[in-house]
């Protein structure tokens, strides 16, 4: 195996709400503290080798696209290290982005939010090239027009401005976006999500063409199973905050070892069951600034035993390329039926 | 008994500097008390403006130039405004795509969802708060009383589209129109949302239109499927029908496309082109410019060459099985 491009060690994010003036007064007269945290990543430690599409799945909340944005270097991790073929992805002291950070793109959900409207396209895709001096003026336009072909785009796209464009072809372009930088990694946030079934298609199997030819390695952050399954090698749950399984992806599809996991299949309508009696899962997601003791998922799960209300399941790898974060592959719940290790 | 919707010959133009643009076009279906309608399309085949056609929420440039929309029987479209806005919320109600466009931003849900009870009856504020949390806890909303008392920022997407279903449930409508409602919800919370809807529609014969382009969903949660393309129903029939045996060669494209059903990292296969500008559609079939099976004959409008069960509207329909 080659050596991994990215390392996300003990990654954690908090981002945290300090009262106002009034309450923070109150606060020091009563000894109480207002100060609101919530654990958006929680010690989330993932590698990806060069070439890997590792999907990251979970619901709202989950801080799939905060981790996404770690990465990306947008936020700086509260604990741990991202590095990027070894060296850090972060902000300096003065709060700059070291060049590196270029390296990892960012693919959003919304390209009618993440494409300047007063912009031309060509711009678009040519202003971060031009800022960070990475081909020669002259160039430019050549190189705005391959890019824009490489996406499925005419050339003469170049001059038109993004509200002439459909959702699916704006797609292309702010791919054709993130690959004018020559990223290291790109990191897609639910990209294609918002796209009609036969653009999302078209822009999935552009993903995949791009991929083979460019042998891309991404994190490709989706709450949709399916659209998952197609496109990437490995798959990783999260849950409020933390990675619960990891797995390859037709490994996991075969046979989920979570819980959460499992539950999240069953609550997924699917093409040419018919009609389906739905399993979703009970309750809500709970709160991420007072995630439930021990096991976040105990309250909404089904198996769930004393040990789980107390103890934060570890991750362990029932086999060499599988992990799970479940006290059920871990000696079990405490329960009297699930004691059996 | 009469069916809780039906719609018939339906059509709403746009009028623009080009000329009118028909949006939809001769529309019909029908939905008994009880089930669920999919009506799929992508985006601009006219899926939505059917569900505004219905509730009667066309509203200049557009007009509706032909047709009936029955609700248990009676015309909306004989009536006066004022019987109209009688109708609308009481005994059909809508939920729409975009929680945040239709929840008033500065005011209290419990606020907007009583104001929403009194508008069709005459009960205290008190009762209509009750009634408001009874729909909350009924979409599955924990701690009802104090979401009733949050601003609609304070909500999650997820939530804040349980809270407009539950508006749409208010008066415990006839028919419901959903326009994807679920679209930008997670996986979990719209599966608990189906779920509800499912058992909503068996237990209390509500008739539910779901507008959606989400096959996967409508495959699952519905009895009936209308498949639209450039403004006209292209193919109808039960769920189960339609999906296993698709005829149109334009719903076979949409279904093939679901990445699901496809061995991983192969190609998709994808309907060439993109959907077409309602104001210069190629006459005959609409479909035509993207189909493989097109021929010259194709250049006038198709019959329904499929059966009344399972209607197609194509000249050359894929084989029936």
């Amino acid at each position: 195996m080659t050596d991994p491009i990215l390392k996300i060690d003990g990654v954690s994010k908090r981002f945290t709400r300090k009262p106002g003036l009034i309450v923070s007064g109150l606060d020091k007269l009563t000894g109480r503290n207002s100060t609101q945290t919530v654990h958006a990543v929680n010690d989330v430690t993932l590698s990806v080798p060069r070439g890997e599409v590792l999907g990251i799945v979970g619901e709202s909340g989950c801080g799939k696209s905060t981790l996404g944005r770690v990465v990306s270097g947008i936020y700086a991790p509260s604990e741990g290290t991202v590095t990027l073929e070894g060296k850090p992805v972060a902000r300096d002291h003065r709060g700059n982005v070291d060049k590196l950070t270029t390296r990892v793109q960012m693919i959003h959900q919304d390209p009618f939010a993440s494409l300047n409207p007063r912009m031309k396209v060509g711009e678009i895709i040519a202003e971060g090239p031009r800022v960070h001096g990475l081909i020669p003026a002259r160039e430019v336009q050549e190189r705005v027009r391959s890019l824009l072909e490489q996406v499925g785009l005419e050339g003469a796209y170049a001059n038109r401005l993004p509200h002439q464009f459909s959702g699916g072809q704006r797609q292309r372009v702010a791919i054709a976006r993130a690959l004018a930088m020559q990223p290291e990694l790109l990191v897609l946030d639910e990209a294609v999500a918002s796209l009609d079934v036969s653009i999302q298609a078209q822009v999935l199997n552009l993903f995949m063409k791009l991929r083979r030819e460019l042998n891309l390695t991404a994190l490709f952050i989706s709450h949709d199973l399916s659209v998952v399954r197609h496109v990437c090698d490995r798959v990783a749950i999260m849950y409020l905050g933390r990675v619960v399984e990891t797995a390859p992806a037709d490994e996991l599809y075969a046979k989920p070892l979570h819980p959460y996991t499992e539950a999240l299949f069953g609550s997924v309508p699917t093409l040419g069951t018919g009609r389906a009696r739905f399993h979703p899962i009970k309750g809500e997601i709970p709160s991420p600034i007072n995630p439930p003791k021990g096991c976040a998922f105990h309250p909404r799960c089904p198996l769930a035993g004393p040990r789980c209300k107390v103890e934060v399941p570890r991750l362990v790898t029932p086999s060499d390329n599988r992990s799970v974060a479940c006290h059920l592959q871990d000696g079990g719940t405490g329960a009297q039926t699930g004691a059996a290790a | 008994m009469s069916a809780a919707l039906e719609v018939r010959g339906l059509t709403t133009q746009f009028s623009t500097r080009k000329g009118a643009v028909t949006a939809v076009n001769d529309v019909s279906f029908l939905v008994q008390p009880g089930r669920i309608l999919g009506l799929v399309g992508e985006s601009g085949s006219g899926k939505s403006v059917t569900g505004f056609s219905i509730m009667g929420l066309i509203d200049e440039p557009g007009k509706i130039t032909a047709g009936q929309v029955m609700v248990q029987g009676t015309d909306m479209r004989g009536m006066s405004l004022e019987e109209q806005r009688k109708m609308r919320g009481r005994a059909v109600s809508m939920v729409f795509q975009d929680p945040m466009m239709t929840l008033n931003p500065v005011l209290r849900v419990g606020d907007q969802m009583a104001m929403a009870v009194r508008v069709h009856d005459k009960v205290s504020k008190a009762a209509a708060w009750d009634r408001a949390r009874e729909a909350l806890e009924i979409v599955g909303i924990p701690a009802a009383v104090e979401r009733l008392q949050a601003y609609p920022h304070q909500l999650s997407g997820g939530m804040r589209q349980r809270v407009a279903i539950a508006t749409a449930l208010l008066h415990r409508p006839a028919v419901i129109i959903a326009d994807e409602p679920t679209t930008a919800l997670d996986v979990s919370i719209q599966g608990q949302i189906l779920a509800e809807v499912r058992r909503l529609a068996d237990e209390t014969g509500t008739a539910i239109v779901w507008v959606t382009h989400d096959l996967a969903v409508v495959s699952s949660l519905a009895d009936d499927i209308a498949v639209m393309y450039a403004g006209r129903i292209v193919e109808s029939g039960t769920a189960a029908e339609v999906i296993a045996n698709p005829r149109h060669p334009y719903t076979r494209g949409l279904i093939d496309s679901v990445p699901g059903l496809h061995e991983p990292g192969q190609d998709l296969p994808q309907i060439p082109g993109s959907t077409p500008q309602l104001a210069n559609l190629p006459s005959g079939c609409p479909f035509r410019p993207r189909c493989p099976r097109a021929t010259d004959i194709c250049a006038t409008i198709p019959p329904n060459t499929g059966t009344e069960a399972h209607a197609v509207l194509c000249h050359h329909p894929l084989e029936a099985t």
